[in-house]
């Protein structure tokens, strides 16, 4: 079964357009990746979904429900959790406050407490610094927290755009190994990535988006020994 | 210049620390208003005015006490400043600048040519028993009304501070005013945030026009008198920060004061723009401004 669905949508900023006609199925428990260059349209992809930007053409469905129309904290109630390129936490509220922004909605603030152990068992140095105020924490601890924050709204479908940006390689490594296990713990991943070996290789599916279309899509594995890919994405 | 004898000068400390609380209240409005919103609202003023001429007209036809009039000053201007933003604010949020400034400019000329209009450019004053009450403290004459001015807005800042620290929806207010993005992918509203804010900051200043009224006049430009120290103030304590308000609200209370006593006779606004210049060009992040906010 579907979780989401993007039917044909075009987003235009003023006259520009950044996406024509993409189209993705996210199905339950999966994850799934869109991978391509800087400024294939990827965030602005990610944006529509979430409700920040709007699409001028076409449809979004998640679960049963047709989305494109409603506000951003509508889909957020619904479980459709976008953690931002560039992290976007709040820099001097404290590790904890942000986590609690995270519960701001009155479905995930009922679970606030049992949402933070989870948060905490997942992410233990986001405990030690919890009276810390975020803007001091490390570039991976950042994308921790706002990873942890995304977790506290009580996902059905995480969208994580560019979760390894700016990170060293081992923080990478860890950042991903997390997002397999948010995955095996129950939640559907939907993953942006310019890291497109590592993204392809966690991923079930993958899209290729280039100059705004999906030129490409399919069985991650398939995807990974794709002539175009090795030679455009993978450098070999 | 004369140099003040310690009695005159102690008076001018006490009296400029009194109405420097008030001006904190005042600019805190204004500061939580730009701060979440980044607009620069220039019909703080005359609000201010509604507030005043609000505690006046429950004085003057129901005979309810000004200060007990806080409970109706306070409702009736967070809900005035929420329709304002809703119905007019709310369509110029994206526009440039200059758009903003000509809206909320041209609210205040509407609002204040009605004020005009309904009830004259007279001066009025609240005739209320302890108007001129005063006890000596030493050298010290000390205001009443300006004492229970002082403490209701110091109050007011400590409920509002309180809330912003504490409470979820506090904390939402203060997570749109530091990141935007953020705000919206944790499921906040910011179209419900902005009108909350501006109804918050309209009741800051209609609360410092009520505590205001039994000590100063009432009249349809009053706010202007206040409102432009405020822009001071903000400025002074950095745009958009709450605690930085509140203390240069008592910084340019003292200046005017201690100015006043030194400096003869008009030229005690001349102190507090000489130091709104000085912070401008040394310190235009405010005093506790980050540096590049």
């Amino acid at each position: 079964m579907f979780l989401l669905k993007v039917n044909n949508i075009d987003v235009f900023y003023g006259d520009a357009q950044v996406l024509h006609q993409v189209s993705l199925t996210v199905r339950e428990k999966e994850i799934i990746t869109i991978v391509g260059v800087n400024g294939a349209g990827k965030s602005t992809l990610l944006k529509t979904i979430g409700g920040i930007l709007k699409a001028a053409n076409g449809e979004i469905w998640f679960m049963d429900d047709r989305i494109d129309l409603l506000p951003s904290h509508q889909i957020v109630d619904k479980g459709l959790i976008r953690i931002p390129e560039g992290r976007k936490i709040f820099p001097t509220m404290t590790v904890l406050e942000n986590l609690e922004l995270g519960s701001y909605l009155p479905k995930a603030k009922v679970k606030r407490s049992e949402s933070l152990e989870k948060v905490f068992d997942l992410f233990p140095v986001l405990k030690d610094r919890e009276k810390q105020s975020s803007g001091t924490l490390s570039g991976g601890e950042q994308q921790m927290l706002a990873i942890g924050r995304g977790l506290m709204s009580l996902p059905k479908l995480l969208m994580l755009d560019e979760p390894s940006l700016g990170l060293a390689p081992l923080l990478v490594k860890q950042i991903f190994n997390t997002v397999r296990e948010i995955n095996v713990q129950g939640t559907t991943i939907l993953l942006v990535e310019q890291n497109v070996f590592n993204a392809l290789d966690m991923a079930a599916e993958g899209y290729v988006l280039e100059n705004g279309r999906i030129v490409l899509e399919g069985k991650s594995q398939d995807l990974l020994t794709d002539e175009y890919i090795k030679e455009a994405y993978l450098g070999v | 210049m004369t140099l003040p004898g310690i009695p005159l000068l102690l008076q001018s400390i006490v009296s400029g620390i009194l109405i420097g609380g008030v001006y904190g209240l005042v600019a805190i409005g204004l500061t939580l208003i730009f701060g979440v919103m980044k607009i620069i609202n220039f019909a703080h003023g005359s609000f201010m005015m509604l507030g005043m001429f609000t505690t006046y007209w429950l004085y003057v036809l129901l005979g309810i006490d000004p200060y007990l009039s806080l409970l109706l000053t306070i409702p009736l201007l967070f809900l005035f400043g929420l329709l304002v933003e809703r119905f007019l604010i709310d369509k110029i949020l994206d526009a440039p600048e200059h758009n903003q400034l000509l809206l909320t400019l041209g609210i205040s000329l509407v609002i204040e040519n009605l004020a005009l209009f309904l009830w004259s450019p007279n001066f009025r004053t609240i005739d209320v028993s302890y108007a001129n009450k005063a006890t000596t403290l030493g050298p010290v004459m000390i205001s009443f009304p300006k004492v229970v001015a002082f403490v209701f807005a110091i109050f007011l800042t400590t409920v509002l501070y309180y809330f912003l620290k504490n409470t979820d929806l506090g904390k939402a207010i203060r997570a749109a005013s530091e990141e935007k993005e953020g705000a919206l992918t944790v499921g906040i509203n910011l179209k419900k945030i902005y009108y909350i804010a501006f109804g918050i900051g309209t009741a800051c200043v209609g609360a410092a026009g009520t505590v205001a009224a039994p000590f100063f006049y009432v009249s349809p430009q009053v706010g202007g008198v206040f409102v432009i120290t405020a822009f001071v103030v903000v400025v002074l304590g950095g745009m958009g920060n709450f605690l930085g308000a509140l203390i240069g609200g008592l910084i340019i209370g003292l200046a005017e004061s201690v100015g006043a006593a030194i400096i003869p006779g008009q030229l005690k606004q001349f102190i507090i723009y000489f130091i709104f210049i000085l912070v401008l060009l040394f310190k235009p992040a405010g005093l506790f401004g980050k540096a590049n906010a």
